[in-house]
């Protein structure tokens, strides 16, 4: 790799600034505020706050309906994940192929992620409406299970991880068709001569070699669904119903802006940044013994 | 060399727009600005800016300038970050369950102090009684009544009568509820009887006050704040335990929270829906088929009839803003509450006219008459005991609470937990949200 070398010993500086700042100040102080936030109990209006140091911290992991929120996360972030990723690897397959009208399928399969994920939602809620979506119409033929996701609980789960899911499929096929075409034909040629079937070449050559990308997506896919999913819920579900799809950050936003109790909201805040910094740092420790790298 | 001219020429230009645009023609006399924000869409939000318009063009003082922040809770917390930082809007609309948030927040002027600084005489007693017993403390109107509604029941004239029933005669028990929703099931004229809006403001809190029973402790809050829930009582539980045996043979067919349920009704899915009297004029546009209101259903005796509670908002005034300001919003207040301007509002949007003389004037022009829809809430309201269970509630992050009830009573309509297990949950839960807004607001 080249490196860039500048004559001036300000300029590297000067050009980095904005966006130093613009990290710090949406980001690192925000995160800080969180955490000065989450020390103190405030009462809506900012007039009356006192320091209760780590009783909202306390409160929270006393609290049953905490834990249902951290379960329903893990359930939203596993399933998106899981989804997304393998699903990403099937149709980037599937795009790889030489085929006409290679580039149309490539185009169609990327646009759903530059849909704002609230968006999607709204589309999944018209697909999965009981009165008058077209998913239970079809699945009326079939059975007389009532797929009504504003009372099932598994239903409005299903829905929002399908939701985000596909809309994060462009990302992650985009990803991985990069991958595959960078796996070169030869190998795959003497594989096949060799006899290796489909199956085989995909185990033992495919999978191993787009493992680095396989590693980097869950790991973003997981971040994401963590963070990120704040818009199919809202728009959708609403935390409903009872709290099925009460993920921790729906339930961040709902304690602190629609309940006004900024101080439990800003320990949520906090909790949630740590356990995603966790994860990511288990993920990069573990799985970078197993990835593969060139 | 050229450096320099090029320097020159650039900062001459600066200096020139810099000059014209202080010296651009304005306003000789300002009109000093106020800012109104509000929760109205659609159709509410364009009365809200003509009945504004109205003002402005009354007077050469003051213009004030309606902004729609979003919906109630977005501008409740808009109006909250705004106040933290000093730039807080004069009026801002808030919803009936932030009345305890807005009252203790140390943050509002209550229209009563308003309006004596401001010595513009305003007829406190002439205000319906629902609306005064909410929004006042002391015997003083600490907000100034608004839009204010009450749920009713609407009803699918034409499918009643495709069900073989009378379509001039509403449901008045909740016995009529279910044997009607029957005739309508088996008769093909509907889907399902009945669905609600609002789950928790309409089946809880409404029900609870319609048979004067107590929504919670301490007279629905309004004498403290250590207050407890009382929904997980015998009325609560009978109530809850109906509608989810309902759900499941179609009687009932729950459609989410808020108004996502309106599309049952509309469509002609169900055939009785209860929802805010506000929805009388979106109805009107949007119904396609023949329709009519009634009360809500009782469930008679042992249980008394009392009056419904008022939904909707009102207008807070925040404080910290100078006297020539406040003196515009005071006549700004004064204006919407005349008369006049009363009766307009109601007869455009729906909402109640909250005043006597506004009820008196749309009875001599004999408008409940011809409109006898928009006199239902209003009966409701008034024509039944007012006991101290009916006069509204009171509590503290109330918003959070509703949202408990709500989530809880999915549980109980899918089946998921029994009534009375949900309702201890949802009591037990709303009673810590109610312990912790009265430690942040030891007086």
């Amino acid at each position: 790799m080249q490196r860039t070398v500048f004559k001036s010993r300000w300029l590297p500086y000067l050009l980095v600034a904005p966006q130093v700042a613009v990290t710090v100040l949406f980001f690192f102080w925000p995160a800080l505020k969180s955490l000065q936030l989450s020390l103190y109990r405030v009462s809506p209006f900012g007039d009356k706050s006192t320091f209760v140091g780590l009783e909202n911290f306390t409160k929270l992991l006393a609290d049953p309906d905490y834990y249902t929120s951290v379960l329903n996360s893990f359930l939203f972030a596993g399933g998106v994940t899981a989804l997304s990723v393998v699903g990403a690897l099937v149709l980037a397959g599937l795009a790889t192929q030489k085929i006409r009208g290679l580039g149309v399928y490539r185009t169609l399969l990327l646009w759903p992620y530059g849909i704002a994920p609230a968006v999607a939602g709204i589309i999944f809620l018209f697909i999965f409406h009981p009165a008058y979506g077209i998913l239970p119409y079809f699945l009326s033929f079939v059975t007389a299970y009532e797929f009504n996701w504003l009372l099932k609980g598994w239903v409005a789960m299903t829905l929002v991880i399908g939701a985000t899911a596909w809309t994060h499929l462009g990302y992650n096929i985009a990803f991985y068709i990069a991958g595959l075409l960078a796996i070169p034909a030869s190998v795959m040629e003497a594989a096949d001569v060799d006899g290796a079937g489909p199956l085989r070449r995909f185990t033992a050559i495919v999978f191993p070699l787009v493992s680095p990308i396989t590693f980097y997506l869950v790991v973003l896919n997981m971040v994401f669904a963590f963070f990120e999913s704040f818009g199919v819920i809202d728009a959708v579900t609403k935390g409903g119903p009872g709290q099925a799809t009460e993920i921790m950050v729906y339930k961040l936003y709902k304690d602190g802006f629609i309940g006004l109790n900024l101080g439990s909201s800003g320990a949520q805040s906090v909790i949630l940044m740590a356990m995603v910094i966790g994860l990511t740092v288990l993920q990069f420790r573990f799985a970078e013994r197993k990835v593969t790298y060139r | 060399m050229p450096q320099t001219r090029t320097c020159w020429w650039s900062a001459a230009t600066a200096l020139l727009l810099v000059a014209a645009l202080l010296l651009a023609p304005g306003p000789a006399f300002a009109k000093t600005e106020l800012q109104f924000w509000h929760a109205m869409t659609g159709q509410l939000g364009e009365a809200v800016n003509e009945l504004v318009k109205q003002f402005n063009e009354s007077q050469s003082e003051y213009e004030v300038k309606p902004l729609r922040k979003g919906t109630y809770a977005e501008t409740l917390t808009a109006a909250i970050a705004a106040y933290r930082q000093r730039q807080a809007p004069h009026i801002v609309q808030v919803f009936e369950v932030g009345t305890q948030t807005m009252m203790l927040s140390g943050a509002v002027l209550p229209v009563f102090e308003l309006m004596k600084e401001q010595e513009i005489a305003v007829d406190w007693k002439d205000f319906i009684a629902p609306v005064v017993g909410y929004y006042s403390k002391d015997g003083n109107l600490y907000s100034m009544p608004f839009n204010s509604s009450t749920p009713i029941l609407y009803y699918n004239k034409d499918a009643f009568q495709k069900a073989g029933l009378d379509p001039n005669k509403p449901p008045q028990t909740w016995k009529q509820v279910e044997e009607y929703s029957k005739k309508l099931i088996s008769s093909g004229a509907t889907k399902c009887g009945f669905s609600t809006g609002w789950p928790s403001w309409v089946q809880v809190e409404n029900m609870h006050a319609l048979h004067d029973q107590p929504f919670a402790s301490k007279r629905n809050g309004f004498d403290g704040l250590d207050v407890q829930l009382l929904i997980n009582r015998e009325f609560g539980v009978k109530h809850l335990g109906q509608l989810a045996a309902w759900q499941k043979d179609n009687i009932f067919s729950y459609g989410g929270r808020a108004g996502t349920a309106d599309p049952k009704f509309l469509s002609g899915e169900c055939g009785m829906y209860m929802q805010s009297s506000a929805l009388i004029g979106g109805f009107t546009k949007g119904a396609k088929f023949k329709w009519g209101t009634g009360q809500l259903p009782q469930w008679g005796a042992p249980y008394k009839k009392a009056t419904s509670i008022i939904g909707g908002a009102t207008l807070w005034v925040m404080k910290g803003k100078p006297a020539v300001e406040n003196r515009g919003t005071a006549r700004f207040l004064k204006f919407i509450s005349d008369t006049n301007q009363q009766m307009w509002w109601h007869v455009t949007t729906g909402y109640l006219a909250i005043s006597n003389s506004a009820v008196k004037n749309l009875e001599t022009a004999q408008h409940f008459k011809r409109n006898p829809d928009q006199f239902t809430a209003f009966a409701q309201l008034t024509k039944g005991a007012a006991t101290p269970n009916s006069q509204g509630l009171r509590l503290g992050n109330f918003v959070q609470i509703r949202d408990v009830i709500e989530s809880e009573m999915e549980n109980i309509i899918a089946g998921k937990k029994s009534a009375k297990q949900g309702l201890d949950d949802a009591a037990a839960r709303s009673n810590d949200i109610l312990k912790e807004f009265a430690a942040a607001n030891k007086q």
